[in-house]
């Protein structure tokens, strides 16, 4: 499995979600952001950091950037796009994924694990762990706070597009374990055709008992399996 | 010509900064102070120079790059 990771300026966890999929057997590629073309790629990641500085929006001026077009026709081709934390906003400001990412509710810069609950396992991203399976992975970020509207929501639920929730340590759905104020607890959310992935924690810093566990690594190990 | 946008949240989308800044207004002891929204303010030089056309511009480029309009609303005024 060949990834290509877009990297922009500001963007800083590209080496760790390379690592990751590394480990799971994959293999990962850097391109900046001002590229039209890309290479072939089995899976396309849009990494965390921050992005031209979050200037205007998070995620606001990437989405603008030269590669996009490409993204985006790569995606409706078919391509697994997974974007994490910075590349979630990225992928909300495309318009691959519905919504928006606002500040936290309680305005701070949350960094620290949380636990996640699997919503769906009806994905190239997902299918590897169980349905419901709690796993512990970090979150980084000033703007999780997912948003859409009423319908949009609705719809996320019914197509069974809530890929991640914020959940306890138990698996419960609870206001207090729902670390930035993102409606339903939402941490991560499918396209139509199930190929995009955004969601705002890190998997790829859970996947070697050096970070302190391997939570995350079902995720790529997921990828590597349906993709190669 | 110059243009200004103001770029807003819309309804019903909450606005924790502007909740904080109402707080801290209600600290200062400033009183009747109800709901709160922050903003941005972007001002842009135009080389246009017909009003209709100088509008219809900033707009686009509201849609295209200086408002997500999943969560904000915006306002361009024209002055100069």
């Amino acid at each position: 499995m060949k990834a290509v990771v877009v990297v922009f300026p500001g963007t800083n966890r590209e080496r760790d979600v390379a690592a990751a999929i590394v480990r799971a057997g994959g293999k990962a590629e850097f391109v900046w952001h001002d590229e039209t073309a890309l290479p072939r790629a089995d899976l396309i990641v849009l990494p965390g950091g921050f992005a031209h500085g979050d200037y205007l929006r998070c995620g606001a001026m990437a989405a603008r950037s030269a590669v996009i077009p490409e993204v985006i026709r790569r995606a409706g081709a078919g391509v697994p796009v997974l974007g994490i934390c910075n590349g979630f906003q990225v992928l909300t400001e495309t318009g691959l994924l519905p919504g928006a990412l606002l500040r936290n509710a309680g305005l701070k810069f949350i960094c620290r694990d949380v636990h996640l609950r699997v919503e769906t396992v009806r994905s190239g991203f997902t299918q590897a762990y169980a349905q419901g399976q709690v796993l512990r992975v970090p979150v980084a970020h000033h703007d999780g706070n997912y948003f859409a509207d009423a319908d949009t929501i609705a719809r996320l639920k019914d197509e069974d597009r809530v890929a991640f929730r914020y959940c306890d340590a138990d698996g419960a759905i609870t206001a207090a374990a729902n670390p930035n104020g993102s409606l339903e607890n939402i941490a991560g959310i499918l396209n139509e055709r199930r190929n995009v992935l955004g969601m705002m924690p890190h998997p790829e810093n859970l996947t070697d008992p050096a970070q302190g566990g391997t939570d995350g690594l079902g995720l790529f190990r997921s990828l590597v399996e349906t993709v190669a | 010509m110059k243009a200004r946008v103001h770029i807003t949240l819309k309804t019903g989308v909450l606005d924790p900064q502007g909740k904080a800044i109402g707080k801290a207004l209600g600290t200062l002891g400033f009183e009747g102070v109800g709901e709160v929204r922050q903003g941005k303010l972007i001002e842009i030089e135009l080389a246009e120079t017909d009003p209709a056309r100088a509008e219809a511009s900033v707009r686009d480029m509201c849609e295209k790059l200086l408002a997500n309009t999943v969560i904000e609303k915006y306002d361009v005024e024209l002055v100069g």
